[in-house]
């Protein structure tokens, strides 16, 4: 595992989850990050050959309701914290 | 009689023979909100002028002998992740802060149809990112005990309030140890709830295989009256449980003479404060006073669980927290050239640190190359540690920890390093990715009088249990009715 990260690295993470990092952010980022890993790669210890992955603990599999229509958001509720509308649609920045 | 200092149960009784109206107890509460709150920081949003009005429906309700609602009059704060229609809802960060929900949660529903009276909503950690309520991007939330030392985190701002006689309850969420460590921080009561047990609909995601909905209460009477108002299944909430939820008020004051207590050495390790092991102790020798069977137990994959917990938590949040991207609702960046810009410099000023870098350090886990070494190899761990608990209740029917292996620390003592801050949760993760319960009481207090807790865990489904060890400690101690001396 590569624990001490490059600056690289953290411009390509922040770049997946689509969020701006200043310069100072970066370095801060690295740091803090890098120590991070570097300790939850304690798990490496840990042998996990035989055993499986748990992500939920109910049991509970492919949980079914009746499709039954029911009032919801009426256009108003939908659009009530848009930043911007137009004529009752979300309106966004263009795309390229 | 100060009505701020009511539980639950007295004042239901109270409100019932007419002895104040549910006016007078609503403002008592609203009087220490005006009185204290400046200086404590524990609510976010205060709403006085709904809660009086709902307060006079419930008077003439109670007027006309109708009052059908089991909480009927009883004022309550909620943690800023709930959502409640038409108020504003936050999370505690800057990216929700003009934010109005519009729907209530599932449980905030439930409460309000058993008359409860929400006076306001509480500060926390960002999304629950946090131990200490520093991370808010609002305000820091002191503790009522010592306003040099933090409330805890996240539900710090719920644990202040209920500690400091605002509101008589707080609805809040436990990812990993949200609810209790500030309960222990605060001295009150914490509940986290079996995973499934209440519904997280309409509640702020944090990670969703981890949340888990409670209440942090005054005494364990009142958290098993309040579970049983808010349990239950959801059509809104797929992962809730199917088993029915029981009256544990008709539990609670069974005996609990023979009950197998373990004690799980991992959480007595070297790091743990001297004078917390030692008020643990003194506790766990009062349930052997009660008939509790004590012995010794392990759980060796404990020191693993702050790495297989936050690598699961993190992960989640990346996913749960990309829904924020200045479209639909949230903070914008009103000059982004295109759409590209707009999420990036959105998610860039929304967003305070302990949020990014939660948010990165998911996305690499869960990014190619990593998925193995990181998230899949967390979700394994997090097996190993559900089986260490199933193989030690074969054994014992509960378990007895310390909810932090230190008192409430410093404000700004942990801030500028997440890695610390993030050890503090030691004790309160290693439940969470087991789905199981664990009550925080108060047991003590430090030379320096800071409150202390301990927790006791259980099996899935093992409320009932809980509460009636839990209760049955406080029939016996005074450390739960000790108040914070505010001035």
């Amino acid at each position: 595992m590569a624990k001490d990260l490059i600056r690289k690295q953290v411009e390509h993470v922040a770049e997946l989850a689509h969020i701006g990092l200043t310069e100072k952010e970066i370095e801060k980022f690295r740091e803090q990050l890098s120590a991070i890993l570097d300790f939850v790669s304690k798990l490496e210890e840990v042998n996990t050959a035989k055993t499986k992955a748990l992500s939920q603990t109910t049991g509970l599999k492919n949980v079914f309701r009746q499709d039954i229509v029911k009032p919801s958001f009426t256009q108003e509720q939908a659009l009530m914290n848009a930043p911007d509308q137009y004529k009752g649609y979300f309106r966004t920045k263009k795309v390229f | 009689m100060d009505l701020s200092d009511l539980t639950i149960k007295q004042a239901l009784q109270s409100l019932k023979e007419k002895k104040f109206s549910t006016r007078e107890l609503v403002l008592a509460n609203f009087e220490r909100i005006e009185k204290f709150d400046q200086d404590i920081s524990a609510f976010l949003t205060v709403c006085k002028e709904s809660a009086l009005k709902e307060a006079d429906e419930a008077d003439k309700l109670i007027a006309r002998g109708k009052a059908a609602g089991s909480l009927t009059g009883i004022p309550y704060s909620a943690k800023d992740v709930f959502s409640v229609k038409g108020v504003k809802t936050t999370a505690s960060s800057k990216i929700l802060e003009n934010y109005i929900a519009p729907y209530d949660a599932t449980s905030i529903k439930k409460l309000k149809e058993a008359g409860a009276i929400l006076i306001g909503k509480t500060n926390h950690d960002p999304f629950g990112f946090g131990s200490s309520t520093e991370n808010s991007d609002f305000k820091i939330t002191k503790n009522p005990w010592n306003k040099n030392k933090v409330p805890g985190g996240s539900s710090g701002g719920s644990a202040a309030a209920v500690a400091s006689g605002m509101g008589i309850f707080s609805l809040a969420e436990d990812t990993g140890g949200s609810i209790r460590q500030p309960a222990c921080f605060c001295g009150v009561t914490g509940i986290k709830v079996t995973y499934g047990r209440v519904s997280r609909f309409g509640v702020i995601a944090y990670g969703s295989s981890l949340d888990t909905i409670g209440v942090i209460t005054k005494t364990v009477e009142d958290a098993a009256i309040l579970l049983k108002e808010i349990g239950g299944r959801d059509e809104n909430d797929a992962t809730t449980l199917n088993e029915p939820v029981p009256d544990y008020l008709k539990t609670i004051d069974q005996s609990i003479k023979n009950l197998r207590i373990g004690i799980p050495k991992e959480y007595f390790t070297k790091g743990i404060n001297k004078e917390v092991e030692a008020l643990i102790k003194e506790a766990i020798k009062e349930f052997e006073k009660l008939g509790a069977k004590i012995e010794p137990v392990s759980l060796p994959y404990t020191k693993y669980a702050i790495p297989a917990y936050y690598l699961s938590g993190i992960s989640e949040v990346s996913a749960n927290l990309a829904r924020y991207d200045g479209i639909r609702f949230g903070y914008s960046q009103k000059d982004a050239k295109d759409l590209k810009s707009l999420y990036f410099e959105s998610r860039a000023k929304g967003f305070g640190p302990e949020v990014k870098r939660r948010i990165m350090l998911g996305t690499y886990a869960l990014s190619a190359g990593y998925y193995d070494a990181f998230y899949k190899k967390a979700q394994q761990v997090r097996n190993l540690i559900k089986q260490d608990f199933d193989k030690v209740f074969e054994k014992v029917d509960i378990l007895i920890a310390p909810v932090s292996p230190f008192p409430a620390f410093d404000i700004g003592e942990k801030a500028q390093d997440p890695l610390q801050m993030w050890l503090a949760d030691i004790f309160t993760v290693t439940i969470n990715p087991a789905g199981i319960p664990g009550l925080a009481i108060p047991c003590g207090f430090t030379s320096d009088n800071l409150p202390i807790g301990l927790q006791l865990i259980g099996p899935r489904l093992s409320e009932p249990i809980l509460f009636k060890a839990g209760h049955a400690f406080q029939k016996i101690t005074d450390w739960h009715k000790s108040k914070p001396n505010l001035k």
